[in-house]
């Protein structure tokens, strides 16, 4: 589904990513854990075209994405969570899931809309607000929302759980689980919050200093001593 | 002077400063760019609609061409210019001006130091004694029409949701499928085709020169100055108070302290109110649903 090889990315002349490769396969939810500013989220951005590549290839669905916009990505079917949400505040909830809904203008996607109603009836009820003065956990939701009306092939999510509260990330965790086997969807997940990747991560890579130095097994995730080995600054 | 002569007067300078300010303020708002060049976009469209009316066509169909010529115009510049500056504030300020140059040269070239203007068409009426021209009765209906049809744009329209959500953000727009280049070309040719449009309506009523855009040019800036970051309704707004301080002064003493009251005005309200009158309606928007 997502092979990358050998990327090299960063910022004007900065490197931060260094020789990252990665093989995600349909259906497989993938983590990537790691310190704070590792880069993580440029990992992230690269994957989905807003930063530029250097070097190396990305190949989405076997094609070669490397030279494309991040819009051209996006409706090949990448969908991507900005850290932080990425919500676009000034406009309505209902506006930033029609945002997300126009990339796939083929049919289904009334029932789309509803279904994601459905999951999050906070949202339903919330339609009409400006989107910026919902809360961190509404502003998470609405953000998973509005990337699954698109309905993509595979979800960059980055830190879903940033800012929302414990139960509500349990939610968010379950809803992907579902969401993953009823569309075949795979996805991509940075996260902080160990309790999600364990919860639904098959398998989780560690980056430090923009490369990425381990691949670990669910069973792994699990072992804390491995997990502190990792983390701890 | 009659109640109807004062309205007349203030709707005229109203009418202006709307028209003039519209497509910068757009531009400006939605790209983050200040288009200096839209003035002589506004000639652009002033010498299309009166070459047009003078081959004979009709009115409507001349001013029609005038936004049509400056929209050309405009799709020529981003694509060979502006498309290379989105977001570069200070870049687009110098390329802009550059191109100002260029257009008032150009048309000095092409058809000389002035060119006959159309005559204002509708004659006028007489209320209370007094006589105003129906042209420019009709451009106040205009530009409240023209400023409406905008507005729904950019609020009601596929269109205008994906302008609004690039404006806000071209990254989160960008990751949504939205071609944000694209929409940054065809706001630029909105613009463009606004300021075509101002030129075209306001042939009729003045000299056909190439340097004729410096005539809008300190009204639009003041205008979109004092609006702040909402285009549309920034515009309405100050072109609202500043209309009312242009006209009562171009009354009262002279039309030269008409434009003299709109700079000190403006510098009162950039001092008073720094994020403009859609700043403050948005500040006491927020006070009132806390
Ligand atoms: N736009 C930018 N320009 C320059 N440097 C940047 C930019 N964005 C991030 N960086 C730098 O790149 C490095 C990696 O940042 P990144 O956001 O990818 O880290 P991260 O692993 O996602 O961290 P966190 O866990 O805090 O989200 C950091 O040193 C950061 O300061
Ligand atoms: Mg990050």
């Amino acid at each position: 589904m997502l092979k990358i090889e050998h990327i090299n990315s960063g910022y004007g002349k900065t490197r931060i990513i260094h020789d990252v490769s990665l093989h995600i396969a349909p259906g497989e939810i993938v983590s990537v854990i790691g310190r704070n500013g590792v880069g993580k989220s440029t990992l992230m951005k690269t994957i989905i075209g807003l930063n530029g590549l250097d070097s190396g290839e990305i190949l989405f669905d076997g094609k070669h994405v490397s030279k494309m916009k991040a819009h051209q990505r996006a409706r090949l079917g990448m969908g991507y969570v900005a850290q932080g949400h990425g919500i676009l505040s000034s406009l309505t909830v209902e506006d930033n899931i029609k945002m997300g809904m126009d990339i796939n203008s083929k049919g289904m996607i009334q029932a789309r809309f509803d279904q994601v109603y459905e999951y999050f009836p906070r949202l339903a009820e919330r339609k009409t607000q400006i989107a910026g003065t919902m809360s961190g956990g509404e502003q998470a939701m609405l953000s998973i929302a509005r990337v699954l009306v698109g309905q993509p092939k595979i979800i960059l999510l980055d830190e879903p759980s940033e800012g929302v509260q414990p139960n509500i990330v349990h939610k968010i965790g379950e809803i992907v689980e579902l969401i993953c086997k009823e569309f075949d969807l795979t996805v991509l997940l940075v996260e902080q919050h160990m309790g999600l990747i364990q919860q639904v991560s098959q398998k989780s890579y560690v980056m430090d200093k923009g490369v990425l130095i381990a691949e670990l097994t669910k069973e792994q995730l699990n072992d804390s001593n491995i997990i502190k080995q990792y983390l701890t600054v | 002077m009659s109640l109807f002569g004062i309205l007349y007067q203030f709707s005229d300078s109203f009418t202006f400063l709307i028209l003039a300010a519209l497509g910068l303020a757009i531009i400006f708002g939605m790209m983050g760019i200040i288009n200096l060049a839209q003035g002589e976009f506004i000639m652009v469209g002033a010498y299309a609609t009166t070459i047009i009316i003078n081959q004979g066509f009709p009115y409507p169909v001349g001013i029609l061409g005038g936004a049509l010529a400056a929209a050309l115009l405009g799709f020529v510049m981003d694509r060979l210019i502006i498309s290379h500056l989105y977001q570069r504030v200070l870049d687009s300020v110098v390329a802009t001006w550059g191109i100002s140059l260029v257009l008032s040269e150009g048309m000095l070239q092409l058809f000389g130091p002035s060119m006959q203007s159309v005559s204002m068409p509708l004659g006028s009426v007489s209320i209370d004694g007094s006589k105003y021209s129906v042209y420019k009765l009709l451009l106040t209906l205009l530009a409240i029409g023209v400023v409406i049809l905008i507005y729904l744009l950019f609020t009601k329209t596929e269109f205008g949701r994906k302008a609004r959500a690039t404006m806000q953000s071209r990254d989160i727009s960008e990751s949504l499928g939205v071609n944000t280049k694209a929409v940054y070309s065809e706001t630029f040719v909105i613009g463009s085709a606004l300021a075509g449009l101002t030129g075209a309506l306001y042939a009729p009523t003045m000299t056909i020169t190439p340097t004729m855009g410096n005539n809008f040019m300190v009204q639009s800036f003041v205008t979109v100055m004092c609006g702040g970051a909402n285009p549309i309704l920034g515009s309405v707004l100050s072109g609202g108070v500043l209309g009312l301080v242009n006209s009562t002064l171009s009354v009262t003493i002279s039309a030269f302290f008409g434009k003299i009251g709109l700079l000190i005005i403006t510098i009162i309200i950039i001092r008073v109110l720094p994020t403009g009158f859609t700043g403050l309606i948005e500040k006491t928007g927020a006070r009132r649903r806390r």
